[in-house]
């Protein structure tokens, strides 16, 4: 009998501990396939992060290494540069990526850092208990934005792909969602170009991906995926800002 | 070879060149500087890395990445830096994973001055870890430390601190590269080093905390097992003269140089003996055993106002002798002159 449906081998037999409806192991799952379809499970080393993305590596069938909060792409740097020829990723939140290790990754970019981030932006810190991040939108009532973001005291949501598109290193960069099975394909081919934008040694590569957190955001998995579509596409424009065989978009 | 003049931050550097380090991360900050340039000059040409970092947390973060990739990773900086090291300092200890980290000490806190100074013996990040941290006295022991250190944390799979003083740094002395430490035997391969799971059979690595343990599990392993071992084998002091000395002083780096000095000055006046700390931790508590009956008196002569090392040195004497400070003044650091002084008025006060 053949297999047509599998588990990719990249993800071990853990079974996920994320939330109902988080998007989380949907997205760990398309990282683990594009791994195993370009055959680099056995040269892989991801690089964790600390929030509900610090999970990652409890569930990931390759070599990985825990960092601290906001670190990855300092931890990824040191690991690339000593491991070269390998496929290198970093799988951060957006309270450690957009908050507390913005200067991290603008200068893993600045550097051209041959690695790759996967950015998952769910506009909230998950697991400290929905608290206000960087990307949390204009009006949004979070534990620590009680009566909704406020611009004026919090300013405008961070735009990451625009802000590191302007960064020469930055050789591949996209944003996109997985809010419909359409978007989920669309993720995965986003997620396999960066590697090999990696894997040509082109420079630095990052994914946001616009994901759900419906234990903090109130709501149904299905009214999390509406969300997606309804509110943060509208603040965080999908598409290709930077590609490095294409030139800037 | 014969000996060199060279400036201790260059001795360190070229020390652990010869060590193995191949991956030097950092950031730039006085009294270090020479530690970085030099590696920024050196590694292209020997098949090193060098980066310098956006800031001191991220270069101590690289060398967590390069250490975990299994490679001799090192870092250097001084005080308002190394708190921002602590933290990945403070994770290496938690995941394991070795490398060496250089604390050239100015005077604090925060932005201090740039003056040589002894005042980070206390600083540690989070979590009740310990490192082996080695204090040179002299530039050839600046060489001798930073080249073991590697062999050390290898060997425990622990950071190593090297806690010199700016005046260590800044100073040139001579320095014979024939003449450093054997390089240790039987250190323990690298197997968790991160290269992919391809290089286990497919068996993947995961560096946080050991298969199987969980975080109380670990650390009860590390003081129970992993620091006990430490201090049996890598407490290292220098001891002059205690058997019979009126009083004895204990002093590290600059500071134990000065008592040298005041020894010389004040000749056959006082007899005074000397117990100098090469590691600092582990700290050698049981050598003050060896300190003879004439003993009425500690000194303990330190660059900084009021003691850091000295609580140490009280738990070592453990109320056999009074232990006096000798430090910086309102008007500037510890001299010679000062720790003389400090001898002077004890001995008077002891024969009143």
């Amino acid at each position: 009998m053949s297999v047509l449906y599998g588990k990719p081998e990249s993800l071990n037999d853990v079974p996920f501990t994320f939330c109902p409806g988080c998007t989380h192991g949907l997205t760990l799952k398309l990282v683990a396939s594009v791994i195993d379809e370009m055959d680099m499970g056995d040269d892989t080393i991801s690089v964790g992060c600390v929030g509900c993305g610090g999970y990652m590596p409890w569930f990931m069938n390759v070599d990985t290494i825990f960092s601290l909060h906001g670190r990855a792409p300092a931890n990824a740097t040191g690991v690339k540069r000593m491991n070269p020829d390998k496929l290198v990723f970093t799988y951060q939140g957006d309270g450690d990526l957009a908050s507390i290790g913005t200067a991290e990754i603008i200068h893993a970019a600045h550097r051209g850092e041959k690695f790759t981030t996967i950015f998952v932006n769910n506009t909230t810190y998950g697991m400290t208990g929905g608290q206000m991040a960087p990307t949390t939108l204009i009006g949004q009532k979070t534990t620590t934005s009680p009566y909704g973001r406020d611009a004026g005291l919090c300013g405008q949501p961070l735009h990451i792909c625009e802000l590191l598109s302007t960064i020469d290193g930055a050789k591949y960069i996209e944003r996109v969602a997985v809010d419909s099975p359409v978007s989920v394909r669309k993720a995965k081919k986003a997620i396999r170009k960066a590697f090999e934008c990696q894997m040509a040694g082109a420079g630095f590569s990052l994914i946001e991906i616009l994901s759900t957190c419906p234990t903090n955001w109130g709501m149904s998995p299905l009214e999390s995926l509406e969300r997606i579509r309804t509110e943060m596409i509208p603040a965080y424009p999908l598409g290709v800002f930077k590609d490095w065989e294409e030139g800037d978009k | 070879m014969t000996k060199v003049l060279m400036k201790g931050n260059e001795v360190i550097a070229e020390a652990a060149l010869r060590a193995g380090c191949r991956a030097f991360f950092g950031y730039p900050i006085t009294p270090q500087n020479e530690i970085p340039e030099y590696f920024a000059r050196e590694m292209p040409l020997r098949n090193g890395t060098f980066i310098q970092a956006e800031s001191e947390i991220a270069a101590m973060n690289m060398v967590m990445g390069a250490s975990a990739s299994g490679a001799r990773a090192m870092t250097s900086t001084s005080g308002p830096g190394y708190c921002l090291k602590l933290e990945a300092l403070a994770a290496m200890t938690l995941t394991r994973l070795p490398a060496v980290v250089v604390v050239v000490m100015r005077n604090g806190p925060a932005f201090g001055t740039m003056n040589a100074a002894q005042e980070d013996y206390r600083m540690n990040g989070n979590g009740g870890y310990k490192v082996v941290t080695f204090a040179p006295s002299t530039i050839q022991e600046a060489a001798d430390m930073t080249f073991e250190a590697f062999d050390i944390a290898d060997q425990y799979r622990n950071p190593v601190v090297i806690l010199a003083d700016g005046m260590i740094g800044q100073m040139m002395g001579s320095v014979d590269f024939d003449k450093l430490p054997a390089k240790r035997e039987h250190l323990p391969e690298k197997t968790w080093a991160l290269h992919g799971r391809g290089q286990r059979n497919g068996k993947s690595e995961f560096l946080f905390i050991a298969e199987g343990k969980n975080h109380y599990q670990e650390k009860y392993d590390a003081e129970t097992i992993l620091y006990p071992e430490i201090k049996a084998n890598e407490t290292s002091v220098e001891i002059v003269d205690v058997e019979d000395a009126d009083i004895v002083m204990c002093a590290y780096g600059t500071a134990a140089r000065m008592c040298v000095a005041a020894v010389e000055a004040i000749g056959s006046e006082v007899k005074l003996g000397l117990i100098r700390p090469r590691t600092l931790w582990p700290f050698p508590y049981e050598t003050f055993g060896q300190i003879g009956d004439p003993c009425k008196a500690i000194i303990c002569p330190e660059i900084n106002i009021i003691g850091q090392m000295i609580d140490d040195v009280r738990i070592a004497s453990a109320g056999r002798w009074p232990v006096h400070h000798v430090g910086d003044s309102a008007t500037g650091p510890l001299t010679p002159d000062g720790i003389i002084e400090k001898v002077k008025e004890v001995w008077k006060e002891m024969k009143v």
